[in-house]
C-alpha cells in the first residue's frame, strides 16, 4: 500500500496489521523513531499522524492510509527548531533513547498551546517514560522553547 | 445458554406466578439486573466522575496519568487516539473501538448510587438522548459494543449486546422505574 511519510508518498510491502513502527524502522529506515515497549506504554515510538502524536507500535499500517505520517526526521518547522535549540541549551538528553518521542509530543503541545503551564506539559508528556529521569530538564526546555517562540 | 438477566426478564414479564408483583417493583428489578452491565469495569472505567479514567478489572487509575481533557478525548498532545485505535490491537494488546473517548462528565457513573445512576440514564439533559435513542444506543452503538468484545484477555460484560438492548427496552417499557 501507499503511505505518505515525511512529505513523500512511498509504497510499502507489509500486512495491514503490521505495526507502523516496524515499517518506519525496518522498511523505510527512519531509525530516529525508537522501539521501547511495543505496548504503547513508554512513548519512545511516537510519531505524528495528521499532526497528532501517536504510538506507532500500536498503530496498524492499514490505519495510515490517507494520513500524513511524520517521524522525527521529517520535523522541520520553526517550533521544532525552537525545541531542538532548547533541548541542546538545557542539555536535556542523558542516554537519549526516549528523546525522539519526547520531542514529538513537545512540538505537538507547543503547536496548540503557545505558553503551556507545568500541568499542560505533565499531561501532554505523561505517556513518555525516561529511565534517566530527565523530566525536569524536559519541562525547562519546553518552557524555554515557548519563550523563544514569542 | 440464556443469560441470567434474560431468564429474569422472561420470568418477570411472562411468569404468571410472579404477576402479583407490582409493576414498579418489576421495573426496579429489571434495572437492578441491568447493573451487571452498567457497573462492569469495561463500562465504568470510561465513565469517571473526575478528570482521570480508570482501567483494568480493579479499576485502578489509568496509567500515564491520562486526563479527560477539554473535549473528553484526552489532554493536548496526549489524546486517547495516541494509543487507542478503532479496533483492539493484537500486537500491543491496547484496546480499541470507534469513537474511543471518555463519557462526558454529565454521564459520570463512578461514585454514584444505583438510584442516582438510574436517574442520570433517564435524564435527557445529561444523555442528550430520548429513551428510544437510549435503547438504540445500548443495543447498537459500536463503542458500547466493545464491552462484549474487549479482547486481550479482558473479561467481557455479561450476555450479548442484542440481549442487553432487549433488556433495556423491557425496562423502558415497564416504566423505567429507579431504585
Amino acid at each position: 500500500m501507499d503511505i505518505h511519510i515525511n512529505g513523500q508518498s512511498v509504497k510499502v510491502d507489509a500486512e495491514g496489521d503490521t505495526p507502523l513502527l516496524w515499517v518506519i524502522r525496518d522498511e523505510l529506515n527512519y531509525t530516529g523513531t525508537k522501539f521501547g515497549c511495543g505496548m504503547a506504554l513508554c512513548g519512545a515510538c511516537t510519531v505524528h499522524v495528521d499532526g497528532q502524536p501517536v504510538r506507532s507500535c500500536s498503530y496498524p499500517l492499514k490505519a495510515a492510509a490517507g494520513k500524513k505520517i511524520t517521524t522525527i526526521e521529517g520535523m522541520n518547522d520553526n517550533i521544532t527548531a525552537a525545541v531542538q535549540k532548547a533541548w541542546v541549551a538545557n542539555n536535556v538528553p542523558q542516554c537519549g533513547y526516549c528523546q525522539s518521542g519526547q520531542v514529538m509530543s513537545a512540538v505537538a503541545l507547543l503547536r496548540e498551546k503557545k505558553k503551556p503551564s507545568d500541568a499542560d506539559i505533565d499531561n501532554a508528556l505523561g505517556g513518555h517514560i525516561c529511565r534517566c529521569g530527565t523530566y525536569q530538564r524536559i519541562r525547562a526546555a519546553i518552557h524555554q522553547a515557548a519563550k523563544d517562540l514569542v | 445458554m440464556r443469560s441470567p438477566y434474560f431468564i429474569l426478564v422472561s420470568l418477570l414479564l411472562c411468569g404468571p406466578a410472579l404477576l402479583a408483583q407490582d409493576d414498579k417493583a418489576k421495573s426496579v428489578a429489571l434495572f437492578q439486573e441491568s447493573l451487571k452491565v452498567f457497573r462492569h469495569p469495561r463500562c465504568m472505567n470510561c465513565h469517571p466522575a473526575g478528570e482521570n479514567p480508570t482501567q483494568g478489572q480493579n479499576m485502578h487509575p489509568h496509567l500515564m496519568n491520562v486526563k479527560r481533557g477539554p473535549d473528553d478525548h484526552g489532554a493536548t498532545a496526549l489524546k486517547c487516539s495516541a494509543c487507542h485505535g478503532v479496533e483492539n490491537n493484537k500486537h500491543s494488546n491496547v484496546p480499541g473501538a470507534p469513537k474511543w473517548a471518555l463519557a462526558p462528565k454529565s454521564m459520570a457513573w463512578q461514585n454514584t448510587s444505583d438510584g442516582e445512576l438510574c436517574k442520570r440514564l433517564k435524564d435527557s439533559k445529561r444523555t442528550h438522548m430520548d429513551m428510544q435513542q437510549f435503547i438504540k444506543h445500548n443495543a447498537e452503538d459500536e463503542l458500547v459494543a466493545w464491552g462484549w468484545n474487549p479482547g486481550g484477555g479482558r473479561e467481557p460484560v455479561p450476555g450479548t449486546q442484542k440481549q442487553f438492548g432487549e433488556f433495556i427496552a423491557a425496562w423502558v417499557a415497564s416504566g423505567a422505574h429507579c431504585p
